[in-house]
């Protein structure tokens, strides 16, 4: 297992080399921030002491060299907007994006895993039918405008809930974190919830699919003849069964869902990672974006280690030293 | 962040404090862009101006409509060519309740332009600039050539404390530890991406504003922000979107309130290059660049319809135009007015010109810059290819557009042959726009930085040269007013298109008085 997982992070290592090789490239031939930046009111000479202050004046490789450089001593670079180093911002604004990411995730099992399993138990009753149909919807709208209906209905015409932004947070664990007060949960309902659809939708399907296919195995039957309540046949031989597919799914979402809640973030106004990504990507911030790309790549790496890792756990067939990653 | 957490404990306590005693008043404003720092000196642009002005005062101070009032100086004034005299208000207080001096005057201008890391240095407007102190409460400026605009510059430097501002850097500013001016608001609490909180400064020096406490709340989305303001969460929007206007003007919960801006949008020509890159023959073959020529310039904009552009892509929420600045400003001619939609005119100017067959041209422009940018430019497209000029529409988002346009060629030259773009004037008076778009390009003196189509005139160039060397107000509006009268009304340098007009939208009760510098401050906010 140790092997298994020292050839996984070689692996990272060659895969973020790459990466930030690509995102640093791809930025420089969209431009660079210096138009933007810079007052209007600049003259020619303050605008090359700009470029030059922000090394930009350098050819690319050389720029990328010393990025390189810098990188291997833990430093990614400052950000040209907010002169702050990148991966400091970044961190900042983790804790909103967890925290968002994860409320989004619990509701997507909560309520996907249960659904899809009534639906694939009782395939023709209406319920599952209507069930099914709402989770084509959840499918197929656009975030961004479920997310805008969501705040019309329960914020402005309702008044239930707020509409933007994040609310009181309170400290844990030297955390600032939002669902400890009654108006942070608040906030976190709407963007949660628009963040879920999506995957729950996804569960939902996983769920019938998986529970349609193991009711009819022999395994299943056989509990049945002997005599186990259906509670327990379902609750136990049915549920873990299907786990398999829904982890490996909700595992590669989970990075998704971290990494990209970008459009939920900006329609919601969170103060999150995804709208500093955002941002900085219209702002040409170089190094934020490379450094958030690194983290982000790094960050899937790690979830399928820890979902493989989940695989050996639920399906004892599987062996870790057998997968060739 | 240790630091921000336990002054912001302690502020919210005393704010609980302050809150219970006198009537609080709250107000929470959607903003459309971010300020990136709590520093008045790290970044030279308008979200951070706009906000810091909060919390700091300059010398001088911009009205709404950018006429310049006294602020932390009461009166100034030339004393000879080079030397400006400014007398400074007695008894203002520092947040901390250390007395403001001339020294911090001296210290802020030698911090201003040396800011570590910034984007965009105030280096532009303290350069050249000597300032002396004279005793506590008076400055003189020195300067080595006569220099006009001196109270125009000094208005955007914000004054700091020298005692907190010793040493400290931009994050000190944003923790709020050295974020201590003489303004009418006080440091509350900074959280990047999400809120900034200003408390009322109950020992201003100046007029009290309403608020006791501001929020500032960061919505980049332009429907989100209307919806917030609907739900309740925000008091004021600004950067209201065209579209929304009709409706949340029928809206009785809402109050809106309108200004015209400084900004002019307008069209640039290649008056430059022989040959241009986006304007082709007919056939698509090569040919002389016929925006050399000042009549095909002028038949353009007799070509395009002004009032089509307002009332329909703007949704009359516009002014046309016919020079640099709206009406009221200093420096503007009173002669120029918008061109009138004329196509048989245009088309008899072309044919004078030799190209009456018209030619291939492609108008480029950004498409998240202005308010419609890109369907403005579709607008003037279809215009042009009515007269025989058939245009391409091309745009493209501000983070690839304006690198291009200013500096995407060969050489550090210009990519574009027919660009649209706007100017909001700074200084709040012609030569700003003047200067920095219609003068001679010249990188060694600093003038035309933004003169994307090169135009190049000794004489428009010898008029705006004189006029930012003349101290006398009366004799530089004659110079500023015949500048553009030749750069726009005989040479078409530009084609001026409208002027924006900005919208803010408020719960019912909630007016905002507009500035035209199109900033949203908290005392400008007011019930009715």
């Amino acid at each position: 297992m140790s092997v298994f997982i020292i050839r996984r992070l070689l692996q990272a290592l060659v895969v973020i080399f790459l990466m930030s090789l690509i995102v640093f490239a791809g930025i420089n031939i969209v431009g660079d921030p210096v138009d933007l930046l810079i007052s209007p009111e600049a003259d020619q000479a303050e605008i090359e002491a700009t470029i030059r202050r922000l090394g930009l004046d350098r050819p690319w490789h050389e720029q990328y060299g010393y990025f390189l450089l810098n990188a291997f001593k833990g430093d990614l670079g400052n950000s040209f907007i907010f002169a702050e180093p990148a991966l400091k911002l970044i961190l900042q604004r983790m804790p909103a994006t967890l925290e968002l990411a994860f409320a989004a995730m619990l509701i997507a099992v909560v309520f996907g895993i249960p659904l899809g399993m009534y639906a694939g138990l009782k395939p023709d009753s209406t319920t599952s039918k209507t069930i099914m149909a709402g989770s084509i919807l959840g499918f197929s709208l656009p975030t961004f405008w479920v997310g805008l209906m969501l705040i019309m209905v329960f914020a402005v015409m309702l008044g239930w809930l707020p509409s933007t932004g994040r609310g009181d947070t309170t400290e844990l664990l030297g955390i600032q974190v939002s669902f400890l007060t009654w108006d942070g949960i608040q906030h976190l309902i709407l963007p949660a919830f628009n963040l879920a659809l999506f995957k729950m939708s996804l569960v939902i399907r996983l769920a019938r699919a998986g529970t349609k296919e193991v009711a009819l195995q022999d395994y299943i039957k056989f509990a049945r003849a002997k005599g186990l309540s259906s509670r327990r046949v379902v609750l136990v031989h049915v549920a873990k069964n299907i786990m398999i597919p829904v982890v490996t799914v909700l595992g590669l979402e989970l990075g998704g869902v971290i990494a990209f809640a970008v459009v939920t973030e900006t329609v919601f106004a969170w103060p999150g990672m995804g709208k500093l990504l955002i941002d900085s990507i219209q702002l040409l911030d170089r190094p934020v974006v490379v450094a958030y790309l690194l983290i982000t790549v790094f960050m899937f790496i790690l979830i399928n280690l820890v979902v493989d890792i989940l695989y050996s756990i639920l399906d004892p067939r599987v062996r870790l030293k057998d997968v060739k990653a | 962040m240790k630091i921000l957490k336990h002054v912001t404990t302690v502020v919210a306590a005393l704010l609980l404090a302050v809150a219970g005693a006198a009537s609080a008043k709250n107000l929470t404003i959607g903003l459309a862009s971010e300020p990136t720092a709590i520093d008045p000196h790290f970044h030279n642009l308008t979200p951070n101006n706009s906000l810091l002005g909060h919390l700091f005062n300059a010398l001088v101070l911009q009205d709404e409509n950018q006429n310049l009032i006294p602020g932390l100086a009461v009166s100034w004034r030339a004393i000879d060519d080079t030397t400006w005299e400014f007398k400074l208000r007695q008894g203002v207080k520092f947040h901390d309740g250390s007395p403001f001096t001339a020294d911090d005057v001296i210290f802020t201008f030698g911090r201003a332009p040396d800011v570590e890391g910034s984007p965009s240095s105030f280096g532009i407007y303290t350069k050249g600039k000597e300032v002396v102190k004279i005793d506590d409460h008076t400055i003189h400026i020195k300067t080595e050539r006569p220099y006009p605009l001196m109270p125009n510059d000094v208005s955007t430097i914000m004054i700091i404390s020298e005692e907190k501002g010793r040493g400290a850097k931009t994050p000190d500013y944003n923790s709020g530890k050295a974020a201590v001016g003489t303004g009418p608001f006080k440091f509350v609490e900074y959280v990047p991406g999400d809120r900034i909180v200003f408390e009322r400064n109950e020992s201003y020096w100046g007029s009290k504003p309403e608020w006791t406490r501001v929020t500032f709340k960061s919505i980049k989305s332009g429907p989100s922000r209307v919806a917030a303001l609907l739900a309740g969460d925000v008091d004021i929007i600004e950067q209201t979107p065209t579209v929304d206007i009709e409706r949340l003007k029928k809206d009785p919960k809402l109050s809106l309130s309108q200004g015209i801006s400084n900004r002019v949008i307008y069209l640039h020509m290649d008056q430059f290059r022989e040959e241009s890159p986006f304007v082709k023959a007919k056939d698509g073959g090569k040919m002389k660049n016929p925006l050399l020529d000042a009549r095909v310039r002028r038949a353009i904009s007799k070509a395009v319809h002004r009032d089509a552009i307002v009332d329909r892509v703007m949704e009359g929420i516009a002014v046309k135009a016919g020079q640099l600045l709206p009406e009221g400003f200093f420096g503007r001619s009173p002669k120029l007015s918008p061109e009138p939609y004329d196509p048989a005119g245009a088309k008899a100017l072309l044919a004078e010109a030799g190209v009456g067959d018209g030619f291939k041209l492609t108008i480029h422009g950004p498409n998240d810059r202005y308010i419609n940018d890109a369907k403005i430019a579709e607008a003037v497209g279809q215009m042009l290819t009515r007269i025989g000029i058939d245009t391409e529409v091309v745009t493209m988002p501000r983070s690839v557009y304006f690198k291009r346009a200013s500096r995407g060629a060969e050489g550090g030259q210009p990519e574009f042959s027919f660009i649209l773009v706007g100017w909001g004037s700074g200084t709040g008076e012609a030569s700003s726009p003047l200067k920095s778009l219609l003068h001679t390009y010249d990188k060694e003196r600093g003038f035309g930085p933004s003169n994307r189509g090169r135009h190049s005139d000794p004489e428009v160039d010898r008029l705006i040269e004189d006029a930012l060397a003349t101290v006398n107000d009366a004799k530089r509006q004659d110079l500023l007013a015949k500048a553009t009268e030749l750069a726009i009304g005989r040479n078409q340098g530009i084609i001026p298109l409208h002027y924006q007009v900005n919208t803010w939208a408020a719960k019912k009760g909630i007016k905002y008085r507009a500035r035209t510098d199109e900033r949203t401050v908290a005392y400008g906010v007011y019930t009715e």
